[in-house]
C-alpha cells in the first residue's frame, strides 16, 4: 500500500504541471486587455495601461510568464490580483468559507441520501421505495438554480423562518440554506445509489450466511450490509467533495457565499490570470489528493481489494 | 396510488408558493410609512457594493464601487449641489480663475484637519495630484491631471517619467496655491469635484500600500476596516468641518455576490440600500416594494455609434443616419423591453447636465418611419442594406439590442443583427482596435456635470473618448473656442451650438437616459437623496430610532 501511494503522489507531477500550463495558456487565449477594460467605456491612457501591463508582467512573451510563475510558484507566492492583493491572501480567506460549506452540504448529503436509500432498498417494491423513487426524481429534474431561487423566495423571502443570504459563514443558521440546495441534487443520487446496491446485497450469500449464524437484523443491516453497500456511494461522494470544494458558482452566487466559486467566477470575469492559474492550481492538487484518498479506502472498506 | 402520490406532493408545494407570494406581495407595499418617527444620528446605514477592484487610493477608483467608499472618507474642493449640479465649495473657500481661466488660484477653508489629526493644507493637495498623476504609481485616473502644466514630465507617453512634480502647482503659503494649466479650461472648477483630486496626508506617501487598505482621509466618514470581500465599515468623523456633515452615525458596505442577494436582503431588511433591482424583478418590484421603491434618472446616456473608419460608414450622407435615428422607437422600447428602466433621449447630453437643453436633438430622435425611410433613400441607402449593433453578452444588452434592430427592420426594412462579443474586454477590445463593421453599443455616465462633458471629451476629433474615427473640423473649432471662452456661461452656450452640428452630422444615435431602479429598507427614515451621478448622497440618509 505505501508504494502504491508513492507512485499515485510521483504521478501527480506531470498531471500538476500539464494542468497548470493548460489552465495559463488558456487564460492567455482569453480576448480583450484586462488592463485596458479597467477603464470601461471611457478611454484608457495608453501610458497608464503600458505601465500597468509592465507591473503585471503581461508585457512578456507568454512562456517567460509561465516559467516566471512557476518558479514563484515553489517558492510559494502565487502573485499579486490586479488589485494589488496577494493571490494567497485571497485564496485563504475564500477556501475556509467554501469548506465549510462543502462540509455541511455532504453531511446533509450523508444523512439524508443514504438514510433514505437504505430505507428504499430495505423496503424494495413497497410504497416507501417508490415514493423514494418520486422524490429523487423530482429533486434530480429541477435545475440547481430554480431550486436555489426557489428554496429562497419561499423559505426565506415570504415566510422568514431561513436567513435568505451569507454574511458570516461561520454562522451555521445562515449557511443551511444554500448547504441544503447544494446537497439536494447529490443527495439524490446517493440515495438511489445506495438504494440500489441495498436491494442487490440484500439477496447476497453471505446476508443468509449470517441471517442464519442468527445475528440480530441491527448487525446485519448495520455492519455485512452498509459496509459491502458503500463502495460505490463512498466513490460518488468523494468526486462531489472534489466538486463542492472546487466551488459551487451557481449556488454560491444565489446565496452570497463568498468562497472560491464565486471567486474564481470574478476572476474569470476581469480576466485575472494570477487569481485563476492560483485557484485551479490549488484544486487541481486538492482533487488528486482526495482521488487517492478515495482509492485506499476501498482497500479499508473491502479486504478483498489489495494495492500492490 | 404512485401517481396519486406525486400528483399530491406537486400540489401542496405549488398551493404553498402560490399562498406565500399573495401574503408578501400585498402585506409590503405601503404597509409603513417611512416618514413615520424620528431619525437616529447614530444609526447605522447599510448599503451594497461589490469588492472594489483597486486599493482605495483617490485616483485608483475608475469603477463605481471603490469611488463610493473613497467619496465617503475623503472631502474634495468642490461639489455639485443636487438637482442644479451648480458648484458648492467643500474643502474650498473659493477657486477663482484668472482673466483667461488658464490660472486657477485656489484658497482652502481654515482649521480642516485629516483623520490622523494632520492639517490639511496646500501641500497636501499638491503632494497627491503629483503623486497621482506620476506614470510610475499606477493610478488607473492618472490621466485627469493632463489640463496641468507639467503634466507630460511626471507622465510621459513613453518611458520614465522626467520629474515627480508638475510644474504648474505652486503653494503660496499654508492654505492657498495656484494651478496653472495647459490652456484656458473655463470650466476646470467643476472637475475638481471628483475623487481623483482629493488630498492626502503625509503618511499616504510612507506607504501608499498600506493606506490603500485602510485610507485616511478628510471626509466625513471615518474608514474603520475593510474585510475583503465582505464588509467595509466607515464611521461618521465627528471633527468634520465641511457642509456635507453625516447625518447618519456610519456605513457598513457589504459585498454581494449578486443583485438578486442584494434584493432579497432588502425586503428582509438586512440591507439598507441596493444599487440596482435585479432584472428579473425590475416588473414587480414597485409592488413589493411600495413607496421605498427608488426611480431615479441620473446624468448618462446611451448611444450607438457608427464606426466611420469601416466600409460602411466611411463616406455615408448623416441623413442615412439620422433616418435610422428616426425608425427607433424609443418610447416603445423604453417602456416594453426596458420596464422603463431609461427614459428616451432628447438629446446628446444627459439630462441634469449644465447646458442640457431639453429636445435639442429636435425631430431626429422622434420615431417617424415614413419620414426615416425617406432620409436614408435621399442619403443614397445604407451601404449593403443591412446593419449589425455589436454589444458585450456579459451584460444585459441582448434584450434592446433586438429590439433596435427590430424596429429599424420593421419601419425602414433595412436589416439588422446584433452582433455579440462574449465579453465586455473582447468588446472593447473590438472597439479599441477598430474592427467594428457597422454600429457599436456605447454609455458615458458624467464625469463632471457640464455639456463640455458630452461633447469634446466624446466627439472631437483627439478626445479619447472618441473611438469611432469621427472627425468634423467645425465642431473641433467650436469646442476649442468653447473652452477658452471668459465664462462658464459663454462656455456652455457655444458648446449648445456644437450640439446642433452633431444633431446636422450625427456622430451617434443617442437612445435614452439611464435610470436608477432601487430599493431603500424600513429602517430608512425619509427618501434616499440622489446625486448626479446615480449614486445616493450618504451624507444625507437618515436611519430610524428604534
Amino acid at each position: 500500500m505505501g508504494r502504491y501511494a508513492a507512485r499515485r503522489l510521483l504521478q501527480m507531477i506531470p498531471i500538476f504541471v500539464g494542468t497548470t500550463l493548460l489552465i495559463f495558456l488558456m487564460v492567455h487565449i482569453l480576448p480583450g486587455d484586462p488592463i485596458r477594460a479597467m477603464w470601461g467605456d471611457k478611454a484608457a491612457d495608453p501610458a497608464q495601461v503600458a505601465a500597468l501591463r509592465h507591473e503585471f508582467g503581461l508585457d512578456q512573451p507568454v512562456w517567460k510568464q509561465y516559467i516566471d510563475y512557476m518558479l514563484n510558484l515553489f517558492q510559494g507566492d502565487f502573485g499579486k490580483t490586479f488589485g494589488g492583493r496577494q493571490v494567497i491572501d485571497v485564496m485563504t480567506e475564500a477556501f475556509p468559507v467554501t469548506l465549510r460549506l462543502t462540509l455541511l452540504a455532504i453531511t446533509i448529503e450523508i444523512i439524508v441520501g443514504i438514510g433514505l436509500g437504505a430505507w428504499a432498498g430495505l423496503k424494495a417494491g413497497k410504497a416507501a421505495d417508490s415514493g423514494v423513487l418520486i422524490f429523487t426524481l423530482l429533486v434530480i429534474s429541477i435545475p440547481v438554480f430554480v431550486l436555489g431561487y426557489l428554496a429562497r423566495f419561499v423559505l426565506a423571502d415570504e415566510l422568514g423562518w431561513l436567513p435568505p443570504n451569507v454574511q458570516d459563514s461561520t454562522n451555521l443558521a445562515e449557511l443551511f440554506l444554500p448547504a441544503f440546495v447544494l446537497a439536494m441534487l447529490s443527495m439524490a443520487y446517493v440515495a438511489r445509489l445506495t438504494r440500489t446496491t441495498f436491494a442487490e446485497n440484500l439477496r447476497a450469500d453471505y446476508m443468509r450466511t449470517a441471517l442464519a449464524k442468527g445475528l440480530p437484523r441491527r448487525r446485519i443491516v448495520g455492519v455485512h450490509l452498509l459496509r459491502n453497500s458503500l463502495i460505490p456511494v463512498i466513490t460518488f461522494i468523494g468526486t462531489d467533495v472534489g466538486g463542492f470544494i472546487g466551488g459551487a458558482v451557481i449556488t454560491e452566487g444565489i446565496f452570497n457565499v463568498q468562497g472560491i466559486g464565486n471567486l474564481l467566477f470574478r476572476a474569470i470575469q476581469t480576466s485575472e490570470g494570477s487569481t485563476i492559474v492560483g485557484v485551479v492550481t490549488v484544486l487541481v492538487l486538492v482533487i488528486l489528493v482526495i482521488n487517492l484518498v478515495i482509492d485506499l479506502l476501498y482497500a479499508v472498506l473491502d479486504p478483498r481489494i489489495r494495492y500492490a | 396510488m404512485r401517481g396519486a402520490k406525486s400528483a399530491k406532493w406537486v400540489a401542496i408545494a405549488g398551493v404553498v408558493a402560490l399562498g406565500a407570494t399573495a401574503c408578501g406581495g400585498g402585506g409590503e407595499a405601503g404597509s409603513d410609512d417611512m416618514n413615520k418617527g424620528s431619525a437616529d444620528p447614530k444609526g447605522i446605514v447599510t448599503a451594497q457594493l461589490s469588492e472594489p477592484q483597486n486599493p482605495l487610493q483617490p485616483a485608483n477608483a475608475k469603477e463605481s464601487q471603490g469611488s463610493r467608499v473613497l467619496r465617503t472618507v475623503f472631502a474634495t474642493l468642490v461639489d455639485y449641489e443636487p438637482g442644479t449640479g451648480k458648484l458648492q465649495y467643500i474643502n474650498a473657500e473659493s477657486v477663482e480663475p484668472n482673466k483667461d481661466s488658464s490660472v486657477w488660484t485656489v484658497k482652502l477653508k481654515k482649521g480642516w484637519k485629516f483623520h490622523d489629526g494632520t492639517p490639511v493644507t496646500a501641500q497636501s493637495y499638491i503632494d497627491s495630484w503629483n503623486w497621482s498623476a506620476n506614470v510610475k504609481n499606477n493610478q488607473t485616473n492618472s490621466s485627469w491631471f493632463q489640463d496641468i502644466k507639467g503634466y507630460e514630465d511626471v507622465h510621459p507617453e513613453k518611458g520614465d517619467p522626467k520629474a515627480d512634480k508638475m510644474s504648474g502647482l505652486k503653494a503660496v503659503d499654508e492654505t492657498t496655491f495656484t494651478i496653472s494649466l495647459n490652456g484656458p479650461v473655463s470650466y476646470f472648477s467643476y472637475k475638481l469635484g471628483y475623487d481623483v483630486w482629493a488630498p492626502l496626508p503625509e503618511s499616504f506617501f510612507k506607504d501608499p500600500k498600506a493606506a490603500g487598505e485602510k485610507p485616511i482621509g478628510n471626509g466625513p466618514y471615518k474608514f474603520v476596516s475593510w474585510d475583503h470581500n465582505k464588509l467595509i465599515k466607515v464611521r461618521k468623523n465627528a471633527d468634520y468641518k465641511g457642509p456635507n456633515a453625516a447625518k447618519n452615525g456610519g456605513i457598513d458596505f457589504k459585498n454581494y455576490t449578486t443583485a438578486d442577494a442584494a434584493y432579497s436582503d432588502l425586503r428582509s431588511d438586512n440591507l439598507d440600500w441596493i444599487e440596482q433591482v435585479p432584472t428579473t424583478a425590475l416588473t414587480n418590484y414597485k409592488q413589493d416594494l411600495g413607496k421605498r421603491a427608488i426611480d431615479e434618472e441620473y446624468s448618462s446616456i446611451q448611444t450607438i455609434v457608427p464606426a466611420f473608419y469601416g466600409k460602411q460608414f466611411k463616406d455615408i450622407d448623416p441623413k442615412v443616419i439620422q433616418g435610422l435615428s428616426m425608425a427607433i422607437n424609443r418610447e416603445q422600447i423604453t417602456k416594453t423591453v426596458l420596464h422603463n428602466s431609461r427614459t428616451p433621449a432628447d438629446s446628446f447630453v444627459a439630462r441634469g447636465v449644465i447646458g442640457y437643453k431639453a429636445g435639442a436633438a429636435g425631430d431626429i430622435v422622434k420615431f417617424d418611419p415614413k419620414k426615416a425611410k425617406a432620409l436614408i433613400k435621399e442619403g443614397g441607402g445604407v451601404p449593403g442594406n443591412k446593419l449589425s449593433i455589436q454589444y458585450n453578452a456579459d451584460q444585459d444588452h441582448k434584450p434592446w439590442v433586438d429590439a433596435v434592430c427590430n424596429s429599424i427592420k420593421q419601419a425602414t426594412g433595412v436589416e439588422c443583427v446584433g452582433a455579440s462579443k462574449p465579453t465586455f474586454q473582447a468588446d472593447l477590445n473590438a472597439r479599441d482596435k477598430k474592427q467594428v463593421k457597422s454600429f457599436y453599443r456605447s454609455g458615458w455616465v458624467l464625469d463632471y456635470p457640464v455639456n463640455s462633458n458630452f461633447m469634446r471629451d466624446l466627439y472631437g476629433t483627439t478626445a479619447a473618448g472618441n473611438t469611432s474615427g469621427y472627425s468634423n473640423k467645425e465642431f473641433d473649432e467650436l469646442a476649442a473656442k468653447a473652452d477658452k471662452a471668459p465664462t462658464l456661461e459663454e462656455t456652455v452656450k457655444l458648446y449648445q451650438e456644437a450640439e446642433q452640428l452633431l444633431v446636422k452630422d450625427m456622430p451617434g444615435i443617442p437612445l435614452w437616459f439611464y435610470k436608477v431602479n432601487s430599493g431603500q429598507s424600513t429602517n430608512v427614515f425619509g427618501k434616499i437623496p440622489y446625486g448626479q451621478d446615480g449614486d445616493p448622497i450618504f451624507t444625507d440618509i437618515q436611519v430610524k430610532k428604534k
